[in-house]
């Protein structure tokens, strides 16, 4: 395992050389004074940017409502005021064909993976697939054996697999491998790394990194595992009590004299 | 005092929120009948889900309440030395109320159960929400399929349990009564005719036999559908979700046959 350290440096130097090329460019994720209130105050003024082609970090305890900032760029939840722009466009007041629209050029992979108990790996990763595009069949399977490859999986060994059939980590990367199936300009994970072991973590840190690097993506984790984010994030953003505490480079938040931020860094 | 009111307003309030979900769900699954694109394929899947793996029990469930029903009513017929109308009372009995009614609530028991369940825990393990990630309606993808299957199947299920419940009442006819099976049916067919025709062939009771499974297919769908989309807390939620969905459609079953006959006696009066 890397230590602390040498995190840091990995991370400053992929933040050098992805400013250097440019590729960190305008913002496709704008959240502005959210609020939400469910039964309870859940998020309040919450205003970030996610730029394109950059890995954004939202840490903080279970519960601070990590996990509903990415339901609201889904627009699977609605804000009770401010506005959230993905791609430029205020979702907020899209109607319910247009977030269904918007929906498909964004990638989601869910805590648990999320996939469909009843379909195999094969048909899992081809359902966003089927859904969005009018694909021929040999191309839908082309693009399957593909993203599942590129997630460090045998094709032939899990397409005709079930989901209960593979492991958390396999069931993860399967999850990420549908995700960018429709080769989505921003990818959302929920809690990449919770529940696995050691080797699966850094097999999935990997997959995040090389998302960014060979393709491009835009990548928004959440979680509460803040060491393992500085692994692969270029910037942090800390949510406390519903609100932004902290936002900068993982360098910075490790400097920062905070006595809640070094609490949460320990 | 101003708390009680408080909560019973809060509840009052839950109950009308509940209501109209539920018929915004309803209109939202029969408008994706008629809407691109069309699951087929899961729609074939659930007719052979609630129909064809209900027919084993609504035709145990047809024979015995046809043997149970001549049997009864051989005991009071027998009094007036009227045995041979066994065949007009049970016809009667089954085709107007007792097939319908009863094949509905053993499906609602077997497949309402099954339905809450399985769209519960795609609830609470994130898979509705990955629909939606790629732009899936749910209620398209997991309702309407469904509620198509539910519209046409119990019918057909109806039709089963219908002539399984006459057969069974003949069995009992002919084997203990004695009555032959010849006047048996023919008091079946009296029956029958005696209400009127639909279009001077389809027996009134046995169009309005048909209309009300028709209603129950949907009762049955939508209602599993909503407790399923609406559970919360886990694996718990999923049970208590499935509980919910068979005792609410099994009310509302026995309810709303009540309506319906009132409504058919109006819109197919007896000849």
């Amino acid at each position: 395992m890397m230590s602390v350290e040498r995190h840091r440096k990995v991370i400053r130097d992929e933040l050098q050389r992805e400013r250097r090329s440019g590729t960190i460019g305008e913002p496709v994720i704008r959240m502005k004074s959210v609020c939400l209130e469910i039964e309870r105050p859940v998020l309040q003024d919450v205003t970030f940017e996610a730029h394109k082609g950059e890995t954004l970090m939202i840490a903080g305890e279970s519960g601070s409502g990590k996990s509903t900032i990415l339901k609201l760029i889904l627009r699977l939840l609605k804000p009770d005021s401010g506005e959230i722009e993905v791609f430029g466009r205020n979702i907020v007041e899209m109607t319910f064909q247009e977030a269904l629209e918007m929906r498909r050029h964004i990638g989601m992979v869910f805590q648990n993976a999320a996939l469909f108990d009843s379909l195999t790996i094969y048909e899992n990763v081809a359902y966003p697939l089927r859904e969005n595009r009018d694909h021929p069949e040999p191309e839908i399977e082309r693009i399957v054996r593909e993203r599942l490859a590129f997630v460090d999986l045998d094709p032939d060994r899990v397409m005709t697999q079930l989901p209960s059939q593979l492991s958390g980590g396999m069931r993860k990367r399967v999850g990420i491998a549908r995700a960018i199936a429709t080769d989505p300009a921003i990818v959302l994970f929920d809690e990449p790394t919770a529940g696995l072991d050691p080797l699966t973590i850094g097999t999935i840190n990997d997959l995040i990194r090389k998302l960014q690097r060979e393709l491009g993506v835009t990548s928004l984790i959440v979680t509460h595992d803040i060491r393992e984010g500085f692994r692969v994030a270029n910037r942090v953003n800390l949510l406390r009590d519903g609100r932004i505490a902290f936002d900068g480079t993982p360098e910075e938040m490790v400097a920062r004299d905070d006595a809640y931020i070094q609490a949460f860094l320990s | 005092m101003d708390g009680v009111l408080t909560g019973i307003e809060r509840s009052a309030r839950g109950v009308a929120l509940g209501v109209f979900d539920y018929f915004t769900l309803a209109a939202r699954a029969f408008r994706f009948v008629f809407a691109r694109p069309f699951y087929w394929n899961d729609a074939i899947t659930q007719m052979d889900r609630i129909g064809v793996g209900s027919i084993p029990i609504v035709v145990l469930t047809g024979l015995f309440t046809g043997m149970v029903l001549a049997l009864q009513s051989s005991v009071e017929l027998n009094k007036f030395g009227a045995d041979v109308y066994i065949g007009n009372l049970v016809g009667a009995s089954m085709v107007r109320e007792l097939g319908p009614v009863l094949c509905s609530l053993m499906v609602a028991g077997r497949a309402a159960s099954g339905i809450a369940a399985e769209i519960g825990s795609m609830r609470v393990t994130e898979q509705i929400d990955a629909l939606q990630s790629f732009g899936t309606d749910p209620i398209k993808k997991l309702v309407t399929p469904r509620l198509l299957a539910g519209l046409i199947v119990l019918p057909l299920l109806t039709i089963i349990a219908d002539i399984i419940g006459i057969t069974g009442g003949m069995i009992v006819a002919v084997l203990r009564i004695g009555v032959t099976a010849d006047a048996y049916l023919q008091g079946v067919l009296n029956t029958l005719a005696e209400t009127g025709f639909v279009f001077g062939f389809f027996p009134k009771d046995f169009v309005s036999g048909l209309f009300k499974p028709f209603v129950f297919g949907a009762i049955i769908t939508i209602t599993s559908s909503y407790f399923g989309l609406n559970t919360k807390g886990g694996t718990e939620g999923v049970g208590a979700a499935a509980t919910r969905a068979v005792v609410t459609c099994s009310v509302l079953i026995l309810a709303s046959d009540y309506f319906i006959t009132q409504l058919l006696l109006v819109l197919l009066p007896p000849s």
